[in-house]
């Protein structure tokens, strides 16, 4: 396989997951503003942070406003997060690396595009935006759908899922990271109601406020939110999930090639750090510095499966 | 000719003047007449769904904001009958011969300018004419890998060739996706009527190319298609030829020079390619050869070529003998390679760069079509009869300016073939491009690109300037 094909699809499948993220951030920050009574804005600004946008924002707008900020996440070409430019940018990834997908994987790929195109060719009323940003999971799912019932299994493969979890985990990363100082037991007034809303607005950012329920306690707790999205095998989009997934799928590749690359060794041994500790171990170390820590051996890894496997 | 430039006397391949179909039509014409035209108008939007969809698009260059549009699939077929096809492929045949005798001779003896049968300065004055192919032989003597030749009709038994496309000719996928179109939509239509396939042209294009490999190759040969990337307009043609045919899709930025060899980066380290099918034009192919400022091509490239490690297809030069200057040649080239008259017709070309022809254009441009001897897609060309009279004083400027950059044609009455229309079928004018592979043997695909005018009256059928296409059948017969 080209250098260039792998890289195509590791970036393809980095940006649809990226879209889904900010759709789901957009639909967290909604609801956020629909349970709270007091001024919202700054509800914003942490979720332009957890996108990791914030100051492309702050260029372009005088002054952080939920309707400004809601379109620079949805529709804004100026932002490289926008779910208009990460389709996009996925899409043209998409037709570079077309003959590595299955007809189905690309046509869904190509309809959510040209369905994006029109949707969110103008301003979305306030009213609207809840169907939008179902249409927009859905869509994604749809790629998923069909890559999944349809792409054999194989270096293509590989590639696509690592592109998948390494995005997912720097996403859900970021979520944390920005909300970091709501978790820490020293600081929360626990049982608040403010803090209820900004929990649920976590486990909403991942689609997880129903699932938290099934696993633990009904009552939210800041380490068991924390267990939740850092260390929980089982939950899709904790960080131990997506390390697993990228473990084995390197493993895939390194067998198939019969050779292994620093990329491996960097993600077995975040995988087994995040196997090998319990939420206490991280809370006592600090959850913002191993949030942090985290974020930065996620890029490395990024940029060691690029070199081992001749992206560029 | 009436205003709109169109001729009522123009040659009709679906029905007779007495409105009863010609004889390839007559099975479909019985089928046309019992559908139900609703239905067929909504088969019609549906295709349109599917070649959105599947992103069968195509760029138009100078349109930054519809930067893939779809070309117009009409889904009346253009029909040829198997007496028709064998006549016009034994014509294509012999010209496809011709046009390679012709361009070894060129880069080797020359005997055809020695015999003073084409001017030397039309040659060796030629920006398609390349000094570095001088003495190079192509694995197995082959130059023109691809052609397609476009024909047009004008009666019963007049075929004229148009243009011979000997570099990149493209349109191919859209013969391919026509007809797969075709046959998802109307199947009982393949009961019917005895068409003759075109969909094993992706396995024809790859043995004929691997057949061809360099004699450095060691092993199966390893094909690949070279495309300018994602912003190509024929991009999705590029891609859909490497998945058709089970082979990678590379960039410029893939390749590089490594021991004596071209080789791509795989995920694996670098990997020999023997044979090359380029769809980046000759230029940008080796910057240190061509355009120095290329990132398209691979520096190294033509060293390589020369050193007989890799088949690049088309090989680089063929322009010299598809150019519009060389084409009023063609049927002296034919004659001269092949020892007998041209089977198919040239249509008469005026030569601008001629004072005589020059004078004769500028006198007569209401009723000529003035063609850029180097250009292509319909660009910068003038359809005398149909444009205004402010456009041909313009385009006589340019004319005078610089003579030697055109060749003039008299219109001719394209033929016509149906279209789906609101109202039911009317015709419009057609051309035909249809698909040669040249090996050791030539195989024309029996079938082709047919390109349609949608405009009533329009002759222009490029797909940059607003036409359609259509699946085309050669019946079995």
């Amino acid at each position: 396989m080209l250098g260039r094909t792998a890289n195509g699809l590791y970036w393809m499948f980095r940006y649809i997951e990226r879209a889904e993220n900010s759709a789901r951030l957009i639909d967290a920050g909604l609801r956020m503003s629909l349970t709270r009574s007091e001024a919202t804005e700054d509800d914003w600004d942490g979720v332009l942070q957890s996108s990791g946008v914030r100051d492309i924002y702050d260029d372009l707008y005088p002054n952080l406003t939920s309707a400004d900020a809601i379109d620079f996440l949805l529709r804004d070409k100026a932002n490289p997060s926008s779910v208009m430019s990460c389709i996009d940018t996925g899409r043209n990834n998409a037709r570079m690396v077309r003959t590595a997908l299955t007809r189905e994987t690309w046509e869904a790929t190509n309809e959510c595009w040209l369905n994006l195109k029109s949707t969110l060719a103008r301003r979305i009323k306030p009213a609207d935006l809840p169907e939008v940003i179902d249409g927009i999971k859905r869509m994604t799912g749809l790629i998923r759908g069909a890559f999944h019932g349809t792409m054999l299994r194989n270096e293509i493969f590989n590639f696509s899922r690592i592109g998948t979890f390494i995005e997912r985990a720097d996403n859900t990363a970021r979520i944390l990271d920005v909300k970091y100082y709501v978790l820490l037991p020293a600081v929360s007034q626990v049982g608040s109601s403010i803090d209820n809303v900004q929990w649920e607005s976590i486990l909403r950012s991942v689609s997880a406020h129903r699932s938290y329920g099934w696993v633990y306690e009904a009552e939210y707790k800041p380490s068991n939110i924390a267990d939740f999205l850092i260390l929980n095998g089982r939950m899709p989009r904790s960080l131990a999930y997506c390390y697993d997934k990228i473990v084995s799928n390197l493993g895939y590749l390194a067998r198939e090639y019969g050779e292994a690359h620093a990329a491996h060794a960097t993600a077995e041994e975040t995988l087994s750090s995040l196997r090998n500790h319990s939420i206490k171990d991280v809370m006592d170390q600090g959850l913002h510095e191993y949030i942090e820590n985290f974020i930065s051996h996620n890029n490395r890894l990024g940029e060691e499966i690029s070199n081992g496997y001749r992206f560029n | 000719m009436t205003k709109k430039g169109i001729t009522p006397l123009a040659f009709d391949e679906m029905m007779n003047a007495d409105n009863s179909p010609r004889q390839p039509y007559s099975t479909y014409n019985d089928w046309y007449a019992a559908q139900d035209k609703a239905r067929l108008i909504a088969k019609s939007r549906e295709a349109e769904n599917i070649f959105r969809k599947t992103g069968i698009t195509f760029a138009v260059y100078g349109h930054a904001d519809s930067s893939e549009k779809l070309i117009p699939f009409d889904l009346i077929p253009r029909i040829i009958s198997g007496r028709e096809w064998r006549k016009l492929a034994q014509g294509i045949e012999q010209r496809v011969i011709a046009l390679n005798a012709f361009l070894d001779d060129i880069y080797h003896k020359q005997e055809i300018i020695k015999a003073g049968r084409v001017p030397r300065e039309l040659i060796e004055r030629n920006v398609a004419f390349l000094p570095q192919m001088i003495g190079f032989r192509p694995p197995g003597g082959v130059y023109t890998h691809i052609v397609g030749t476009d024909i047009v009709r004008t009666g019963e038994d007049q075929f004229y060739v148009l243009e011979d496309n000997a570099r990149t000719p493209s349109g191919v996928s859209y013969m391919l996706e026509n007809r797969e179109t075709m046959m998802q939509m109307f199947p009982e239509l393949f009961h019917q009527n005895r068409v003759r396939p075109v969909e094993n042209y992706p396995y024809l294009l790859r043995h004929s190319l691997a057949s061809l490999a360099p004699p450095g190759c060691e092993g199966k040969p390893r094909v690949a298609v070279l495309t300018p990337g994602i912003y190509n307009s024929a991009y999705y043609e590029h891609a859909f030829l490497a998945d058709m045919m089970g082979v990678e899709l590379v960039e410029g930025s893939d390749l590089r020079v490594i021991d004596g060899k071209v080789k791509m980066r795989t995920t694996r380290g670098y990997e020999a390619i023997d044979v090359l099918y380029r769809r980046v034009d000759d230029d940008y192919l080796d910057p240190l050869t061509f355009k120095p400022e290329s990132a398209l091509g691979i520096p190294g490239i033509m060293d390589v070529y020369r050193a007989g490690n890799i088949t690049i297809a088309n090989a680089p030069g063929t322009g010299i003998c598809d150019d519009k200057a060389i084409y009023s040649y063609m049927p002296e080239i034919v004659e001269f390679y092949t020892g007998r008259k041209a089977l198919l017709e040239n249509v008469p070309t005026w030569r601008c760069s001629e004072a005589d022809s020059l004078k004769y254009v500028l006198e007569n441009l209401a009723d000529l079509v003035v063609k850029e001897v180097h250009g292509s897609g319909g660009y910068g060309m003038l359809v005398g009869p149909t444009a205004s009279k402010k456009e041909r004083t313009l385009f006589a400027e340019k004319l005078k300016a610089r003579p030697a950059n055109y060749i003039a044609q008299p219109t001719l009455s394209l033929s016509t073939v149906p279209i789906l229309v609101n109202k039911g079928i009317a015709p419009r004018h057609v051309d035909l491009r249809p698909y040669v592979l040249v090996s050791d043997k030539v195989q024309i695909i029996p079938g082709g690109l047919t390109r349609v005018a949608l405009k009533a009256g329009s002759l222009v059928v490029n797909s940059s300037q607003g036409g359609g296409t259509k699946d085309t059948w050669v019946l079995e017969d």
